[in-house]
């Protein structure tokens, strides 16, 4: 009971002080809604609405990725810059319970993140098709993934420009490499395992999966890729701030 | 562990790479009591709190919180503490009454208890008017009264206090050693560091002399002060130069030493209690009348300066500054 507390405030706390704020809402609908309109006008010259459903699962992969990755790094290291972070490892919260707490805040921004594409393209499409239990499934794993990579970050950061630095050194090469742009069977045959080393390649696929119907790999196989990345990465976090953090 | 101690640490030790910040340090705390951890600059005392709060692993050593295991299980050791660390470590973005609801959540406690006890606490810390301004728009005074008050939102057994007075005025210090002498009245163990060594002896039952990671001294306040041997002293104004004066003075006391001082002063000094009437005496027959005659007690500084042959001029100097120096 009192950890659920703890672990609640802390979840609770992210969100309200640092993730609703409209710098960071406007990710996630800023940089879908430009993208959209710049796809729509490049395609076309005039925008076409069909594009729209092809365009989703991207839109929303991109959205959970903005919306997660730079917030828990940057969160992080500047919570670490001010000492707060001190509070969480002096409070009578396990380790495992207290990053648990700060990966949720983050996944559960990312994941509304996604939902604003998805929304936004609801006015113009028919998303009937749409298999919204694998969606959420997905935008939730790679919301986790990408949140943990964040983590992975502010672990290897000490200062906020780093942290910032760092997640776009990472995210950039990642929407190219993870099939969203160019199928992955386009891409130079050696950059093709590192494709396959990116859990968001994972997150995307099942995202195609569900939304249309097609996809390069199982979706059971991206599901399971998937976990195994968010444990590894979970246990590789969780070792990291007990051994760095804990002087 | 007698069965008062709540803190009992023993051969305690850590080591950054090749600096021992830590040097096996043993000591242990009585139940309801002030303890205080003296020492300059970079002699260890943040690394001990940190090692006790769990902010950082010893070395070697184990210490006993409350017959809990901190070493081993500081996660429940923690519970029964409150840490007020040398930096404020609040949240900037949130408003006073969040920040004391937010530890206190952290602590497990519910809503409606955490609620009313932070609005106990501000009006206490007299930040009942702050409460809902942003932790970043605090003075630093402030800023600390909120730390130690987020420290108790959980009424601690016992509470942490890394030099709680530096850095802030002379009013905000005195308020935050009544706070602490009053806490101690209600029976919460207080550990705290300082180099204010004037501070010490106001507040403190017992301390330990910390230098370069190793204990050079603990004890109680007398006890430490009993043990200087510095014999008597007492020392005399009068409305004329003491010079003409000595040699018969030392005469009339046996045994003693007398030494003039600028400003119509001297200063006697016996291994023996001294006799207040023959001086007196003989310097009114002289036509010299005394004002004051004040027995000199021998302080902590003398003892710590005794002991470690370091000069407490420095800390002393910044005291008065925050006006702990008399
Ligand atoms: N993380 C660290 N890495 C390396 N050395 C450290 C670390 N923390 C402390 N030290 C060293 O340990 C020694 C003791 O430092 P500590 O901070 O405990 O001193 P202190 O008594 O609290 O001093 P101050 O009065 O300045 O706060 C110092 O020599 C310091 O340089
Ligand atoms: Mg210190």
């Amino acid at each position: 009971m009192k950890t659920w507390i703890a672990f609640w405030n802390i979840m609770k706390k992210d969100v309200r002080t640092y993730y609703l704020k409209p710098p960071n809402i406007s990710w996630g609908i800023v940089f879908p809604l430009s993208w959209t309109l710049m796809q729509m006008i490049r395609s076309s010259g005039s925008v076409d609405l069909s594009s729209i459903r092809e365009m989703l699962p991207g839109l929303i992969a991109m959205s959970v990725l903005f919306g997660t990755t730079s917030m828990l790094a940057v969160t992080i290291t500047f919570e670490r810059r001010g000492r707060s972070f001190d509070r969480l490892l002096l409070a009578p919260i396990s380790l495992r319970a207290m990053v648990t707490a700060k990966l949720s805040g983050a996944v559960l921004f990312g994941a509304l993140n996604a939902f604003v594409p998805v929304i936004l393209a609801a006015w113009f499409v028919d998303l009937s098709e749409v298999n919204w239990v694998s969606v959420l499934l997905a935008v939730f794993l790679t919301a986790l993934t990408s949140a943990l990579m964040g983590l992975v970050i502010a672990v290897s950061a000490k200062e906020v420009f780093e942290a910032q630095t760092l997640s776009n050194f990472f995210r950039f090469p990642m929407l190219f490499l993870c099939g969203l742009f160019l199928p992955i069977s386009s891409l130079p045959v050696c950059l093709r395992p590192i494709s396959y080393m990116l859990p968001l390649t994972y997150g995307t696929d099942l995202l195609n999966s569900s939304i249309l119907g097609a996809s390069a790999m199982p979706p059971v196989l991206c599901i399971a890729v998937l976990l195994v990345f968010a444990i590894l990465l979970f246990e590789f976090c969780q070792y990291s701030i007990s051994r760095k953090w804990i002087l | 562990m007698s069965k008062t101690d709540i803190v009992t640490v023993t051969n305690l030790s850590k080591r950054y790479g090749s600096i021992t910040a830590v040097d096996r340090i043993s000591f242990s705390i009585c139940s309801g009591e002030i303890f205080g951890f003296l020492g300059p600059n970079g002699a260890g005392k943040t690394t001990t709190i940190n090692m006790m709060t769990g902010l950082a692993r010893p070395t070697a050593g184990s210490i006993i919180i409350d017959g809990i295991d901190a070493v081993r299980n500081i996660k429940k050791a923690q519970s029964i503490m409150g840490i007020v660390p040398d930096e404020s470590n609040l949240y900037d973005e949130m408003d006073g009454f969040d920040n004391l609801c937010f530890c206190g959540a952290l602590y497990g406690m519910p809503r409606a208890a955490r609620e009313s006890r932070a609005r106990e606490l501000l009006e206490q810390f007299d930040l009942l008017k702050a409460g809902n301004r942003p932790f970043k728009a605090y003075s630093k005074g402030m800023r600390r009264k909120l730390t130690i008050a987020a420290a108790l939102i959980h009424e601690p057994k016992i509470l942490f206090l890394d030099e709680p007075t530096t850095g802030i005025d002379v009013e905000s210090a005195r308020q935050i050693r009544n706070l602490l002498l009053n806490l101690r009245l209600r029976g919460t163990t207080i550990f705290l560091t300082t180099h204010y060594i004037e501070e010490a002896e106001r507040i403190c039952d017992r301390v330990a002399f910390i230098v370069e990671g190793r204990i050079v001294a603990e004890g109680s306040v007398s006890k430490l002060l009993g043990s200087t041997g510095h014999g008597h002293a007492i020392r005399l104004t009068a409305d004329a130069a003491l010079e003409p004066f000595v040699c018969e003075l030392q005469a009339r006391v046996p045994g003693c030493t007398v030494r003039a001082e600028p400003g119509h002063a001297a200063t006697v000094v016996s291994k023996e209690r001294i006799p207040l009437y023959p001086i007196l005496q003989y310097l009114d027959e002289q036509g010299v009348s005394v004002f004051e005659a004040k027995e000199l007690t021998p302080t902590l500084e003398d003892v710590f300066v005794k002991i470690t042959g370091i000069e407490a001029a420095e800390s002393r100097k910044e005291a008065r500054k925050v006006g702990i120096g008399r």
